[in-house]
């Protein structure tokens, strides 16, 4: 009898998933962004070498909206990962456990309303 | 027992959509209208389909009433113990109920998974029938054995059949274990952790190797779907905080 195949894809799957595994899968999701984004921040430091010329162009790109968002984007996915990130160093300590839902909606909730209070000090200064 | 708003004589016409699947062929739905009491289980509706629509339907249960763990299945996407779960619980007259067998298992046939990896990492953690009650008391601390119950002998203490009856839900919702089948799982791990009192170097090793208590990434499904009380995400948690105190105590010379 061959193994269950690996169907890591799961991680992503909406389905059938309980609190704890929303949170898993934000976790997740918010962790490949954000390696994404260091990939991409030192892609454009690297613009640096190649004279001001070149990064300048890419600095008046960035002032646009849709770069705003994405740097939005990358504020609220560190704060969840970051939050949700003690939540589970707790867990880990058996601390919170019984209550490891209300730990997340907490650190969903603060992941918003932060992200809004950058939201707001970007799109209106 | 019966809700005041719904008639228990009343019978509901539900579509089964159920994953077929044999000799490895590859996996299809079939669909079967049932009519069946909301005051009946889902597993009656399986059964319904066996036994008026395809006999060749192919699907495991055995006690009816939770104690074998053999009816494990997915029921709209959620593991359940089909036996236990009560149709009105999953779905409304004229609804749909989708069954599929435990994901993270290989297929045998149709709703049928080979739960042999599990079997051999509980016999690989020893995993106890019986456990002491202060280990897994009853419905928290409230429940004790009566007075008149013969005390243990001196230095014993009472012990109590151990909640969980196997039967994979909690591998089948773990996402740790859908990407590495050879993770432990959440009911090897909580089954080590039940020994915690009394715990020897190679479980504890086991516990604290790449394939133990690491690999959780604290999801939680398998204690949401555990349909025994046995709350696994819990006891791999605690089984954490005494793997981390054993090596701090390494570390400090037992100063922690």
């Amino acid at each position: 009898m061959k193994p269950a195949p690996k169907r890591p894809a799961l991680w992503f799957s909406p389905a059938g998933k309980g609190a704890g595994g929303w949170g898993f899968m934000l976790n997740r999701l918010s962790a490949i962004g954000l390696s994404v984004y260091l990939y991409l921040h030192l892609s454009v430091l690297g613009k640096l070498a190649r004279g001001p010329e070149a990064f300048d162009t890419f600095i008046a790109a960035a002032k646009s909206p849709l770069f705003t968002l994405g740097e939005l984007l990358v504020i609220g996915a560190a704060l969840f990962h970051g939050l949700n990130g003690l939540r589970i160093a707790l867990n880990s300590f058996n601390i919170g456990v019984p209550r490891q839902k209300q730990w997340l909606y907490a650190a969903l909730a603060l992941s918003i309303l932060g992200t809004l209070i950058f939201a707001m000090r970007m799109f209106t200064s | 027992m019966n809700r005041p708003d719904t008639d228990p004589t009343a019978m509901w016409h539900l579509t089964y959509i159920i994953y077929r699947q044999k000799d490895g062929q590859p996996p299809r739905y079939e669909t079967f209208q049932v009519e069946i009491s909301p005051e009946e289980y889902v597993l009656d509706g399986v059964e319904k389909v066996w036994a008026f629509h395809d006999r060749s339907l192919t699907f495991r249960h055995a006690c009816h009433h939770s104690t074998c763990g053999a009816c494990g299945m997915r029921v709209n996407g959620r593991e359940k113990l089909t036996c236990i779960t009560q149709i009105r619980d999953v779905a409304e007259d004229g609804g749909t109920l989708t069954i599929e067998p435990l994901r993270n298992f290989p297929v045998l046939s149709d709703l049928v998974v080979d739960l042999g990896p599990l079997y051999r990492k509980m016999e690989a953690v020893q995993a106890p029938s019986v456990i002491p009650l202060s280990r897994a008391p009853l419905e928290g601390d409230d429940i004790a054995p009566p007075e008149e119950t013969p005390r243990p002998e001196a230095g014993g203490e009472f012990i109590r059949l151990s909640d969980c009856i196997e039967c994979g839900l909690c591998i089948s919702a773990c996402p740790s274990a859908a990407a590495d089948p050879d993770y432990l799982g959440p009911a090897p791990l909580a089954a080590i952790q039940l020994q915690s009192g009394s715990l020897n170097a190679d479980l504890l090793a086991l516990a604290d190797s790449r394939e133990g208590v690491w690999r959780c990434h604290s999801a939680y499904e398998c204690s949401a779907v555990c349909p025994a009380s046995v709350n696994p995400g819990w006891r791999i948690m605690d089984l954490r905080r005494l793997i981390a105190k054993a090596r701090l105590q390494a570390v400090f010379g037992g100063r922690t």
